[in-house]
């Protein structure tokens, strides 16, 4: 680095003091200019989904060519109309599947990835660094090296069209990412708890159940959160192994809906498009502080 | 309890004894030690692999196996219901002579090589503007994170391809500036940008990423070269940048890797049509979708997995020169600079 420091510490007094004259006016410009910029970013950023939000209330023929956010003449015919189903499948099935398959999600990604978060971070023992580095390695790996084998490997043991390909994977920990965020955490935690619990005479079992996983709780609730809206959104993965519509996640429906009648029924479309996203949006807006946290602290320590 | 005088049998019990502190320590000798210490050291082995065991089953089962399956594949001509032949380069040699693997290879390569830098380059310009503490700050930073959570999923597809139809949202506002472009989707040389425009749009991750890093940044380093006269791109470029250098390398490597598999999003924004379907003109063919097209849509599971090799490759090498390179540009803390 250029600066050297001798010059810094002369030259600090001489500065002017931060207070002079004709500061604030210049501090209050630069606020009001910075809380412009972040507002004209936020519209960029939230137009879309404002837009979607309200044209899901306009008549399916005026909802691609209006600006207008917000329909002067709000109607809920589009909502009214997903009641009777698409392709004859009523579409609470579809929300009933994706709900399936997030909550199996969770239950997976909490048990599995908790108990070998804790081995690697706990738990002293032969080839540890190596399985770390491992599965570290996994988290790069592009799944589509998996797609093929695993899509023979389930239709050998006729699984396909079933939610298993879909939940096996959450049950053994395959999501790295989350190991990885648990341990992160698990690490953190001090040392002087698990050992005072062994000089009591705690097993593991007992020391991962009572005292490391209530202490958990933030990461835990961040990968739940997280695993649950990857699920639900989730796309390739339903695409590939469910075959029959009354199987599918919210997203095939909506892909079937869009290859279907796009044109028939844009408003529907529009509106089941948004029902998606409601769930997603409602966790969001319920737990941004463990969302983005646990965003900013997994990939910090990397 | 039990005692730890004499050699403890193996099992639940002698676990507790051992750890148990009514261990007499006076009349213990050296060897003792030792060797309670090599049976706590394996009972500790036992304990990790029982509770790594759904995890070594996965990695077995649903990683590393059907990686050397899929190995094998990529040499074999393989439908799923005959089984596999083998037909040594054969697929990797039809991959160099097939026009829509060169296009989907040219598609993703541009899409990484824009939409990449242009996320990156927005996340961290927005984390520099929102990294000094104002009023609204963390409302700020978590608004700007939701498109990462819900940018990729159908649902913003479906829009994302409404508000880029000929004459919405994005059409006929810029017409408003004398700048008629007709449908960006409908478009061979504008579906692409469209494309980009929504992976740009999820700039709040690695904004996320890069607020954490930029705060950890000593201000004591910006008002020493402020003292000195330095302006604003230099400040930015001797002390943010390399300051940063760590957390924008593991953002570099994560979102290139991202890049690497976009599939949803193109899929959706090319519009119905299911099946064999690049958008217009294949220009939205990225190389997951012609993956998933050879080996799914035509039941070409040999051809597939040598692609999917191929991707593999093509990753591994990018993921290698970074890692060579951030000896040239990354910084990090220890060893004292």
């Amino acid at each position: 680095m250029s600066a050297p420091t001798g010059t810094v510490r002369t030259a600090r007094p001489v500065r002017p003091p931060r207070g002079g004259a004709g500061a604030p006016a210049r501090r209050g410009a630069r606020s009001v200019l910075w809380h412009l910029g972040a507002l004209a970013l936020l519209a960029v950023v939230l137009y879309p989904v404002v837009w979607v939000l309200g044209g899901s209330l306009k008549p399916g023929n005026e909802i691609v060519g209006s600006l207008e956010l917000l329909p002067t003449d709000p109607i809920t015919d589009n909502y009214e109309r997903l009641a009777d189903g698409i392709a004859g499948i009523g579409i609470e099935t579809f929300f009933l599947n994706s709900l399936l398959v997030a909550l199996g999600s969770v239950a997976g990604v909490l048990f599995s990835c908790s108990l070998a978060a804790y081995a690697f971070a706990r738990i002293r023992f032969a080839g540890r660094n190596v399985l770390f580095t491992l599965m570290i390695g996994t988290l790069l790996l592009p799944v589509h090296v998996l797609l093929v084998p695993q899509y023979v490997l389930f239709q050998k043991m006729e699984l396909i069209n079933t939610y298993v390909p879909l939940l096996l994977g959450k049950f053994l920990a395959v999501d790295a990412f989350f190991v990885f965020l648990m341990v992160q955490f698990m690490r953190n935690l001090p040392r002087e708890l698990d050992e005072a619990a062994r000089i009591d005479g705690c097993g593991h079992w007992r020391i991962y159940w009572t005292i490391v996983l209530p202490l958990c709780r933030p990461a835990l609730i961040t990968s739940a959160i997280f695993s649950f809206i990857w699920a639900w959104n989730d796309f390739l993965g339903p695409l590939i192994y469910l075959n029959e519509p009354d199987k599918y996640t919210v997203s095939l429906g909506l892909k079937m809906f869009m290859d279907q009648d796009s044109l028939a029924d844009y408003g529907g479309m529009i509106a089941m498009s948004v029902a998606a996203l409601l769930p997603v949006l409602l966790f969001f807006l319920t737990f941004q502080r463990y969302l983005v946290e646990g965003a900013a602290t997994s990939g910090l320590k990397g | 309890m039990m005692r730890t005088d004499t050699p403890a049998p193996a099992g639940a019990e002698g676990e507790r004894a051992v750890e148990s502190p009514h261990r007499p320590a006076p009349s213990a000798p050296a060897p003792r030690p030792a060797s309670t210490a090599r049976r706590r050291a394996r009972r500790e082995t036992l304990a990790g692999y029982l509770f790594l065991s759904p995890w070594c089953v996965g990695i077995l089962l649903l990683t590393l196996g059907p990686m050397l399956v899929s190995l094998y594949l990529a040499f074999t001509d393989y439908n799923l219901f005959d089984s596999p032949r083998w037909v040594g380069l054969a697929n990797f040699s039809e991959m160099f002579s097939d026009d829509r693997w060169w296009k989907s290879v040219r598609v993703t390569a541009v899409f990484v090589l824009i939409a990449t830098p242009l996320k990156l380059a927005v996340a961290l310009g927005v984390a520099m503007l929102l990294v000094r503490p104002r009023k609204g700050q963390g409302f700020y930073r978590s608004a700007f994170y939701a498109p990462s959570l819900i940018g990729a999923s159908v649902s913003i597809g479906i829009v994302w391809r409404a508000l880029f139809q000929d004459d919405a949202v994005v059409d006929r506002s810029l017409s408003l500036f004398g700048w008629d472009g007709g449908g960006w989707v409908g478009d061979p040389d504008w579906s692409m940008p469209t494309l980009i425009a929504l992976s740009a749009w999820q700039f709040g991750a690695p904004m996320v990423i890069f607020l954490a890093g930029l705060k950890q940044v000593p201000r004591e380093l910006y008002e020493a070269a402020e003292v000195d006269g330095a302006g604003a791109w230099r400040r930015f470029r001797s002390i943010t940048l390399p300051m940063i250098s760590p957390v924008l390398f593991f953002n570099l490597l994560l979102e290139i890797i991202h890049s690497f598999q976009i599939f949803t999003s193109a899929l959706v924004i090319a519009g119905p049509g299911g099946g064999r379907a690049g958008g217009p003109g294949d220009s939205l063919l990225v190389y997951t979708w012609y993956l998933y097209e050879q080996g799914f849509s035509n039941l070409r599971m040999g051809y597939a997995s040598a692609m999917a090799w191929m991707l593999l490759a093509g990753i591994a090498v990018v993921t290698a020169v970074l890692f060579w390179s951030q000896r040239r540009w990354v910084h990090y803390e220890e060893g004292g600079r």
